[in-house]
């Protein structure tokens, strides 16, 4: 991404200088209204933000309603509708990062850079703020600028940083090492031990055929990596018979590199440098259900990816593995787009990525219909998680029999795990299913764990006396988040990190999740305050309750998971933060009083709220 | 051949192929609460208010089929307590000082919040900031009252053509919005005629210059509950189609 | 708590006269002028509570009690002090009105600034001169925001309208000594 140093400022925005700077994305995405997303996402990398006469000039250009290209411009956390500071700072917000000192790194910058956090500094040079996960939890803490990454955040680069920012350095300028991103793959097993030549599994499905292909499939008893574990092959056939619709209506791959539950980064290691596993398999979904295009809907926080895969992709296209004709084949042609998302973890769920993908914003589909029948633009779509769809290359090649040796009966195949917090060797972990946490546990040398969270927030924490349990969809499923806590953390600020994770990326369409998000993140803050009682604790099993019935979609579903575990499973962590009274105020009465003290000058014991005056009544 | 029907709470309901356990429930005179759903538009399934147990799932009525044999749980003290607790959120999340409404009496939020017996916010108020927007010469958009239904966004949209309104902000920052630059509904080209203007179930949208033609204590769901009007509706038009096969 | 014993144990003492307290914070009085129109049920209620303080009475301070109404909701420290001694002593503390409930007429300053509001009425105001800003002790000071009574203290039952009628009161009160669980349905149950 380039640095926006020639920032176009106010004056500049005449009708004429906005077309000239818009002209270009419109074209290239031909004027498309689904384009909307990638092409609010260009205007803004040229332009530095999305002002209110750009989403005008875009919404008449596409020909949609100016107040929909407001909406979406409004939901995703990386469009920004007044100008963000030129260097834009985000740390990222896990509580991995936190526990490697995040918040206070965050803090000496601000410090450093004389600004508050959260706000644009008065010249507009620099704004300082947190941001979901970033899918470095293995080298963190972890900040993007201007959408690059930059890992391994210590005092003294942060101090570096600050320097760099005031002497407005171009990011092009700032010391590589800073951006150097690992792999950090500590143990391989069927997928991450073999070096897969670009094609090898595209060429041996072709050898087998679309039909074959599927039976190879049925075979391997594949299940979805994202987490749900749906039948991979099911998914295909079901989209390979569904009828496309309308004359023109053709079938579609997409993958969901998405990958935002936080704790996860395998996915951003198989995109790093497993890629040409990624597009074989994405090609032979295609060949396999009979679709043509393939999409890979990328989180925007891994924008930095984009050179290497759009690389990768001329490469393909230059080796007759992308393209018409694949592999010499006639009339076999399949094409892949990369989608940028903007920041928003709910895009992860399918429908809602579709959503995306089709330029709105992200708010999950009613289901069914269900992708397979109906999914992008209406057709027959299959939408896979990136490792999913690597597996299934490695099905092409080596057979579906073999893959359904490795693992468990129902849990076939390897998984692999992104493993940080409290461990010696952080990084990737591939392991077949059936592995037990201890075991992963023991491999990554987390010494003195009292907790892992699998599956990221919105799956589970397994407590010292669950960890002889397995990971695998039959007893704990995974996404391959492996978060670990070290007897000296503290749970509820474990827990209340993913309670504003959640109230952060709730996307609001349903009453339940929306507010039901904030009043479980405010309780926690309740609590964290000192202020809480068993009053809050049981309002936060109602709303778990509720969100657990009536949220639209997983997101509100899952919400109140780690609350819930965490007061099963580590209830002191909570009770030693209660006060003993009944019921106390959510605020801090005396404070309230701040406002009238100034105004008044006043300072006398009436003018505040002590211990004595607490209780008049009962003193008197 | 017998018809097709679904057991809601206990009660055999027949309904036809394509209709929603919302529909069926409707026609039989059975109410299902709900504020998002309006049998004009497609469903959306936003509140959650019409949250059911279908063959022990949790479902909206609104846009779930129904199937022969379903059984649909409807008006338990569970559901209606899990619909009382968003209600409650759908309070406390904007500003609903019934007392200085216009639409007080004829309020659905109001009205199934009498009907759940809902007695208090029970959380902690929000108290959002929210100006109002009277820049319209005939109509005022009090965004203070706005429970998000989108039923002005799907009648501006898919009845006048118009889109008129739309939604942005994401989680709690959610929030309507007018197609214009300005932000202000006097430069979009709605119309107190407009479909749009007729639907806000609650007093987001109002006529300038009207106001308490009908005193309180008198209106709509002052009357009667808004449970019963539903029976009293069904009653009616299965009345007429009586009529009709005479 | 100690104050919570002693209602405990002098409410076990069986048929006894239970003793109810009432007050107006942030509010208008119209719900109490509501509780007036009750009217001649008065005689009957008197005939099984005593009044302890209420506008009624003229006490100034609540002892222990069975019931408190508390009407209003919270915009200064004063009334965080009558609340909370009313919490303390009062078994049963009941929520009268819109303003207790969600804030009311007075929460609708909560998008202003205090301290604006202060200055404009006070100081800047076109039709103010050399005015001041009030600053005697006495005087109690504005909260930040106003707050319904629930956000402060533990409230048991609540009664709606602006103001409830005094139907509903009765209702209610009745539903309450009797031992019934208090419900308000159509057409008592009002919120405005």
């Amino acid at each position: 991404m380039r640095l926006r140093e020639a920032m176009v400022t106010e004056e500049c925005f005449d009708a004429r200088r906005l077309d000239d700077l818009l002209l270009p994305v419109l074209e290239r995405h031909a004027r498309e209204p689904g384009q909307l997303v990638q092409i609010l996402r260009e205007a803004q990398e040229r332009i530095g933000y999305l002002p209110a006469p750009l989403l005008t000039a875009i919404a008449r250009a596409l020909k949609l309603p100016r107040a929909q290209v407001e909406g979406v411009a409004g939901f995703y956390s990386f469009f920004h509708l007044t100008p963000p500071g030129r260097y834009r700072v985000l740390f990222s917000d896990n509580i991995t990062d936190r526990m490697l000192g995040s918040a206070e790194m965050l803090d000496r910058l601000c410090n450093r850079l004389w600004i508050e956090r959260g706000k644009v500094s008065e010249d507009g040079l620099v704004s300082v703020d947190t941001t979901s996960c970033t899918g470095l939890c293995d080298q963190g803490p972890a900040l993007l600028v201007n959408g690059r990454a930059l890992t391994r955040m210590s005092a003294e680069r942060i101090d570096r940083i600050a320097e760099l920012i005031r002497a407005q350095l171009p990011l092009a300028d700032w010391p590589p090492e800073y951006f150097r991103v690992d792999d950090n793959i500590r143990r391989r097993d069927s997928l991450l031990s073999v070096d897969w030549p670009a094609g090898e599994a595209l060429q041996a499905a072709i050898a087998r055929g679309a039909e074959a292909m599927l039976a190879e499939m049925k075979r391997s008893n594949l299940r979805g990596r994202g987490g749900a574990g749906f039948t991979t092959a099911i998914k295909w056939e079901s989209a390979r018979r569904a009828p496309c619709h309308g004359e023109s209506g053709v079938r579609y791959v997409v993958c969901n590199a998405d990958e935002g539950e936080p704790g996860t980064f395998k996915d951003r290691v198989l995109l790093s440098s497993y890629a040409d596993l990624l597009f074989d398999g994405m090609t032979i979904a295609g060949f396999t259900i009979g679709a043509a295009r393939g999409l890979l809907y990328l989180r925007g926080e891994y924008a930095w990816l984009l050179p290497a895969l759009r690389e990768k992709l001329e490469r393909r296209r230059r080796d007759g593995l992308l393209g018409t004709a694949l592999c010499g084949q006639p009339g076999l042609d399949f094409e892949i787009d990369i989608h940028l998302g903007a920041g928003a973890y709910v895009c992860g769920e399918e429908t809602a990525l579709l959503e995306s993908l089709e330029g709105r914003r992200g708010i999950p589909r009613i289901r069914p219909p269900f992708p397979v029948s109906a999914g992008y633009r209406g057709q027959p779509t299959v939408v896979n998680n990136v490792e999913t769809l690597c597996k299934a290359a490695l099905i092409a090649c080596r057979g579906g029999a073999w893959f359904a040796g490795l693992g468990t009966k129902q849990s076939t195949g390897s998984k692999l795990l992104s493993i940080s917090g409290d461990v010696e060797t952080p990084g990737i972990y591939e392991y077949p299913f059936g592995v037990s946490v201890e075991q992963v546990l023991r491999d990554c040398g987390a010494g003195n764990a009292q907790a892992v969270q699998v599956g990221g927030p919105s799956g589970i924490c397994l407590a010292m006396h669950e960890f002889s349990r397995s990971i695998a969809f039959e007893d704990v499923p995974t996404a391959g988040a492996f978060m670990v806590f070290g007897a000296h953390r503290d749970m509820f600020e474990v827990a209340r990190n993913f309670a504003h994770f959640f109230r952060h990326e709730s996307c609001g369409f349903c009453t339940p999740c929306r507010v039901g998000t904030s009043l479980v993140a405010d309780c926690m803050d309740k609590i964290a305050r000192g202020l809480g009682t068993q009053y809050e604790i049981n309002q936060v099993f109602k709303i778990h309750r509720l969100l657990h019935a009536a949220s639209h979609c997983g997101l509100g579903q899952a919400a109140c998971n780690p609350l819930f575990d965490t007061l099963q499973k580590f209830r002191p962590a909570y009770e030693r933060r209660l006060c003993s009274l009944d019921f106390e105020p959510a605020f801090d009465l005396d404070q309230a009083l701040a406002a009238a003290r100034q105004m008044t000058g006043r300072d006398d014991p009436a003018a505040h709220f002590g211990l004595a005056a607490r209780l008049p009544g009962v003193a008197s | 051949m017998t018809q097709a029907s679904i057991l809601l709470d206990g009660l055999p309901i027949p309904f036809v192929a394509g209709q929603t356990i919302m529909d069926a429930a409707t026609a039989a005179g059975i109410f299902i609460p709900h504020l998002c759903h309006h049998p004009d538009f497609k469903p959306q399934g936003s509140c959650k208010l019409c949250t059911v147990k279908a063959n022990g799932r949790h479902v909206s009525a609104c846009f779930t089929p129904a199937r022969d044999g379903m059984e649909v749980e409807n008006n338990t003290p569970d559901l209606n307590d899990k619909r009382r607790t968003l209600l409650q959120m759908l309070f406390v999340e904007g500003n609903h000082f019934c007392p200085s409404c216009e639409k007080s009496g004829n309020c659905m939020l109001q009205a199934l919040a009498y009907e759940l017996e809902m007695l208090s916010p029970h959380f902690d108020q929000f108290y959002p900031d929210r100006p109002v927007d009277a820049s319209h010469p005939e109509v005022l958009l009090d965004f203070n009252r706005c429970i998000l239904c989108e039923l002005c966004v799907r009648a501006s949209r898919d009845v006048d053509g118009k889109s008129v309104f739309a939604l942005s902000g994401r989680g709690i920052g959610k929030h309507l919005i007018v197609n214009a630059e300005s932000g202000r509904l006097a430069d979009t080209n709605f119309s107190w005629a407009d479909k749009a203007a007729q639907v806000c179930p609650v007093g987001v949208i109002l006529r300038k210059r009207v106001g308490f033609a009908v005193p309180i204590g008198k209106r709509r769901y002052d009357v009667e509950p808004i449970g019963m009007q539903v029976e009293r509706m069904a009653a009616r038009s299965a009345g007429e189609e009586g009529m009709d096969g005479d | 708590m100690a104050t919570e014993m002693r209602v405990e144990s002098a409410a076990v003492a069986g048929n006894r006269k239970l003793r109810l307290a009432t007050a107006s914070l942030a509010g208008c009085f119209g719900c109490h002028m509501s509780f007036l129109d009750i009217d001649e049920r008065l005689f009957a209620l008197v005939e099984r509570v005593d009044f302890d303080r209420s506008p009624l009475t003229d006490i100034k301070h609540c002892g222990p009690c069975d019931i408190g109404l508390i009407e209003g909701g919270i915009c200064n420290a004063e009334n965080v002090h009558v609340l909370r001694e009313f919490r303390s002593h009062c078994k049963v503390l009941i929520a009268i009105g819109a303003c207790a409930i969600n804030g009311g007429l007075p929460a609708q300053r909560n998008h202003l600034d205090l301290g604006q509001c202060l200055q404009e009425v006070y100081l800047t105001a076109p039709d103010v001169v050399s005015g001041q800003i009030p600053n005697d002790p006495e005087l109690p000071l504005p909260l930040d925001k106003v707050h319904p009574i629930h956000e402060i203290v533990r409230v048991d039952y609540v009664i709606p309208g602006c103001p409830p009628s005094g139907d509903a009161i009765w209702k209610f009160l009745t539903d309450l000594l009797d031992g019934r669980t208090p419900r308000l349905g159509h057409p008592m149950l009002h919120f405005d």
